[in-house]
C-alpha cells in the first residue's frame, strides 16, 4: 500500500527517465547522485592503488613492485583521492543535493552550469585516468618541479591537465554554491538560521573560488617549463624551485580544509540532530568557518619548513599555523557541549560522528606538532606526517562522508539503510582505521621515511599492523556499497522525516518532488530548533 | 541590480587604449631601463586591468557585494605575493649558504 503509493507519486528519479534524462538533467539532485557515481569510482580505484601500496610494505624488501611503479603507485593513490574523490566529495554530493533544499530554493542559481561542473570533472578524471593507463606518474600528488619539469620521464602533463580542468569543475561549483546562498534563500531563512553545514560550504566555497585559480596558474607554468622549457622553476634555468612550493601549497594547504570543512558542517547537522539540541554556540561554529577559511590561507609555508624556504619566513608560518588550532578547536568544544544532557540517540549516522570528533582532534593536534618548526624537521617526510594527515582525511573527512550519506540517504532515495549492517560496519571502519594509521605515528615517530618500499628489518611488525589494518578497513568500506545498493529495493520505505529532525530538507516528501518544495517553505524558527517544532515532528 | 549599459563609443575607446597600451609595453621592452623595466611592465599592466574592470566587466556600476568580490580578489593576491616574499625576501639574511 505503502509502496504503491511511493510508486504513484512523482519524485526526482521518476519524473523522467532514459539515460539523457540523467546525461542532460539540470536538477541538482540528479547532479549530486551523478557526482555521487563518478566519485565512487574514484574512490574505488585509489583504494586499489592503496591495496598494492600495502600489500608491497608487509615485507622490508621491495618484492612486489618494482621502485618506479612503487613511485606510480603512492603518486596515483594520491591524484585519484584528493583531487578526484575528496575535494568533490561532500560539497559536490551532499551539498549539491541538499544545499537547496536546506535552504528551502528550488534548485541552485545555475543549473547549466552545475551539469558543467560535472562534466569538468568527468573529463578531468578521464585526462588522468588514460595517463595511469598509459603509464602513470611517479612525481607524487605534489609535482615538486624541477623533477617534475626536467627528469620525470611519465605522463606529467596528462595528469596535471586532468587536474586543471577538475579544478574549474570545483571552481564553478563554488561559484555556484556562493550564490545559491546569496540569492536563494526562502523567505525567512536569514543568514543565522542557516543550517551549519550552509554555514560550512560556503565557506568551502569561498576557499574552492579564490584557491583554485592558483593551482591553476601552477599547473600552466609547469606546462610551460615542461614543454616549452621556459626557466620558470628550474634552478639550471634561472628558476626558483621553491616558487613552485609556494605557489603549489597556497592552493593545496586551503585545499586540505576544501575536504575538511564540509565534514564539520555534517557533524554540526549530525551532532544537532541525535542529540535533539540546537548546536551550542551556533554562531560561533557559523564563524569559525568563515575564520578557518581565512586562516586557511596564511599557514602554506609550513610544507616548506625543510626546503630553502627562509628561516624567518619558516618562522612566521610556523606561528601562523597555530592560530588555525583555534576554530577548529571551537568547533570540537561545541559538538562535545551539544552533547551535554542531551537525548542522545545512537544511530549510525551518530556513530560516525562519534568517530570523526576523535579522529579529527588526534589529527588536528598532531597537525600542531608538525606545525612547530623544531619538531617537523624531524617528522617531515615521514610516516608521522602520512599519520597525521590521514587522520583528518580518511578519520574525519570520510566517517563525516558516510555518516551524512547515512543521515540523508532516507531523504535521497526513499530507503531506509539496514541498522544492524550499518553500525556493524561503522565499527569495523573505525577499528581498522586506527589498526591502520595509528601505527604509523610511530613508524614516523622512530623514523621510516614516506614513499620508499624498501625499509629497515625492524619496521616490519608495524607495517604489518597497518596493512592488516587495511584489510579490516577495505572491509568496512565494502560492506556499506553493497547494502546501500540492496536497500534502493529492499530497504525499508522511509516517511519524509524519519529522525525528527528540523531541517527544511526534511520537510519535504523522500524522496523529493523535482521541483524540491510542493510550496515554497517559509521559515519562522531558528535551526535547529527542537522545542519549537517538537510538536509537529512525526516520528517514524 | 540597475542595467547600466555604457555607448558603443564608450567601448570602442577604452579597447583603443588598451591596444596602445600594448603596443607601449612592447615599445618600453627595447629600451633598457635597468630594475625599472619590471616596474614600469608592471605599472602598464596595472592600469590595464583596471580598463577592464571598471569598464568592460562593468565594475563602474556594479553593486558593493561584487566590488567586495573583486577587492577579496584583489586581497588574496596581495597575501600570495606578500607571504611568498617573507621567504624570497629575507633567505640570505643567516649566513649560511641555501638558509
Ligand atoms: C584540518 C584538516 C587538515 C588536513 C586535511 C591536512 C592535510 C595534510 C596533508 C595532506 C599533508 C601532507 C602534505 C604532503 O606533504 O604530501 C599535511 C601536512 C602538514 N599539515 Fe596538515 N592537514 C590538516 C590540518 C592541519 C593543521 C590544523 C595543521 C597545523 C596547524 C597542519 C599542519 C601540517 C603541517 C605542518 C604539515 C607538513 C608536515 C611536513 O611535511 O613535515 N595540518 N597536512
Ligand atoms: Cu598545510
Amino acid at each position: 500500500m505503502i509502496t504503491a503509493a511511493l510508486q504513484e507519486r512523482e519524485h526526482y528519479l521518476n519524473a523522467s527517465y532514459g539515460i539523457k534524462s540523467w546525461l542532460l538533467t539540470k536538477d541538482h539532485k540528479r547532479i549530486g547522485l551523478l557526482y555521487l557515481a563518478t566519485i565512487t569510482l574514484f574512490f574505488f580505484l585509489g583504494g586499489a592503488f592503496a591495496t598494492l601500496i600495502r600489500i608491497e610494505l608487509l615485507t622490508p624488501q621491495g618484492d612486489l613492485v618494482s621502485s618506479e611503479t612503487y613511485n606510480k603507485l603512492f603518486t596515483m593513490h594520491g591524484v585519484a583521492m584528493v583531487f578526484f574523490f575528496l575535494i568533490p566529495a561532500i560539497p559536490a554530493t551532499l551539498g549539491n543535493f541538499f544545499l537547496p533544499l536546506m535552504i528551502g530554493a528550488r534548485d541552485l542559481a545555475f543549473p547549466r552550469i552545475n551539469l558543467l561542473s560535472w562534466y569538468l570533472l568527468v573529463i578531468g578524471g578521464l585526462l588522468s585516468l588514460y595517463a595511469m593507463l598509459a603509464g602513470g606518474v611517479d612525481t607524487g600528488w605534489t609535482f615538486y618541479t624541477p623533477y617534475s619539469t626536467s627528469y620525470s620521464n611519465t605522463w606529467v602533463i596528462a595528469t596535471a591537465l586532468g587536474i586543471f580542468v577538475a579544478g574549474f569543475s570545483s571552481i564553478l561549483t563554488g561559484l555556484n554554491f556562493i550564490v545559491t546562498v546569496h540569492r536563494m534563500r526562502a523567505p525567512g531563512m536569514t543568514w543565522f538560521r542557516l543550517p551549519l553545514f550552509v554555514w560550512s560550504t560556503y565557506a568551502t566555497s569561498v576557499i574552492q573560488v579564490l584557491g583554485t585559480p592558483v593551482l591553476a596558474v601552477t599547473i600552466i607554468l609547469l606546462f610551460c617549463e615542461r614543454v616549452f622549457h621556459l626557466g620558470i622553476f628550474d634552478p639550471t634555468r634561472g628558476g626558483d624551485p621553491v616558487l613552485f612550493q609556494h605557489l603549489f601549497w597556497f592552493y593545496s594547504h586551503p585545499a586540505v580544509y576544501i575536504m575538511v570543512l564540509p565534514a564539520m558542517g555534517v557533524i554540526s547537522e549530525l551532532v544537532s540532530v541525535y542529540s535533539r539540541k540546537p548546536v551550542f554556540g551556533y554562531h560561533f561554529v557559523a564563524f569559525a568557518s568563515v575564520a578557518i577559511a581565512v586562516l586557511g590561507f596564511l599557514v602554506w609555508g609550513h610544507h616548506l619548513f625543510v626546503s630553502t624556504q627562509s628561516l624567518y619566513a619558516g618562522l612566521v608560518f610556523s606561528f601562523l599555523s597555530y592560530f588555525v588550532a583555534i576554530p577548529s578547536a571551537i568547533k570540537v568544544f561545541n559538538w562535545t557541549a551539544t552533547l551535554y544532557k542531551g537525548s542522545i540517540s545512537y544511530d549510525t549516522p551518530m556513530l560516525y560522528a562519534f568517530g570523526f570528533i576523535g579522529l579529527f582532534t588526534i589529527g588536528g593536534l598532531t597537525g600542531l606538532f608538525v606545525a612547530a618548526l623544531g619538531f617537523d624537521v624531524h617528522v617531515t617526510d615521514t610516516y608521522f606526517v602520512v599519520a597525521h594527515f590521514h587522520y583528518i582525511m580518511v578519520g574525519g573527512t570520510i566517517m563525516a562522508y558516510l555518516g551524512g550519506l547515512h543521515y540523508w540517504w532516507p531523504k535521497m532515495t526513499g530507503r531506509m539503510y539496514p541498522e544492524g549492517w550499518a553500525k556493524l560496519s561503522a565499527l569495523v571502519i573505525f577499528l581498522g582505521f586506527n589498526l591502520t594509521f595509528f601505527p604509523q605515528f610511530v613508524l614516523g615517530y622512530l623514523g621510516m621515511p614516506r614513499r620508499y618500499h624498501v625499509y629497515p628489518p625492524e619496521f616490519q611488525v608495524l607495517h604489518v599492523l597497518s596493512t592488516a589494518g587495511a584489510s579490516v578497513l577495505a572491509v568496512g568500506y565494502v560492506i556499506p556499497m553493497i547494502y546501500f545498493i540492496w536497500s534502493l529495493r529492499y530497504g525499508k520505505v522511509a516517511g519524509a522525516n524519519p529522525w525528527g529532525a528540523t531541517g527544511l530538507e526534511w520537510k519535504t516528501a523522500s524522496p523529493p518532488p523535482a521541483h524540491n518544495f510542493d510550496e515554497t517553505p517559509i521559515v519562522t524558527h531558528e535551526a535547529y530548533d527542537y522545542r519549537a517544532v517538537m510538536g509537529e515532528v512525526e516520528v517514524g | 541590480m540597475t542595467e547600466h549599459i555604457d555607448r558603443v563609443r564608450t567601448y570602442v575607446l577604452v579597447f583603443a587604449v588598451l591596444i596602445a597600451l600594448t603596443v607601449l609595453t612592447t615599445a618600453v621592452a627595447f629600451v633598457d631601463l635597468g630594475p625599472f623595466s619590471v616596474v614600469v611592465a608592471l605599472a602598464i599592466a596595472v592600469c590595464k586591468m583596471l580598463l577592464v574592470a571598471l569598464f568592460f566587466m562593468h565594475m563602474r556600476h556594479s553593486t558593493r557585494l561584487t566590488r567586495l568580490v573583486v577587492l577579496g580578489g584583489l586581497l588574496w593576491l596581495i597575501i600570495l605575493i606578500l607571504l611568498s616574499l617573507t621567504d624570497f625576501a629575507t633567505r640570505t639574511w643567516v649566513g649560511v649558504p641555501g638558509r
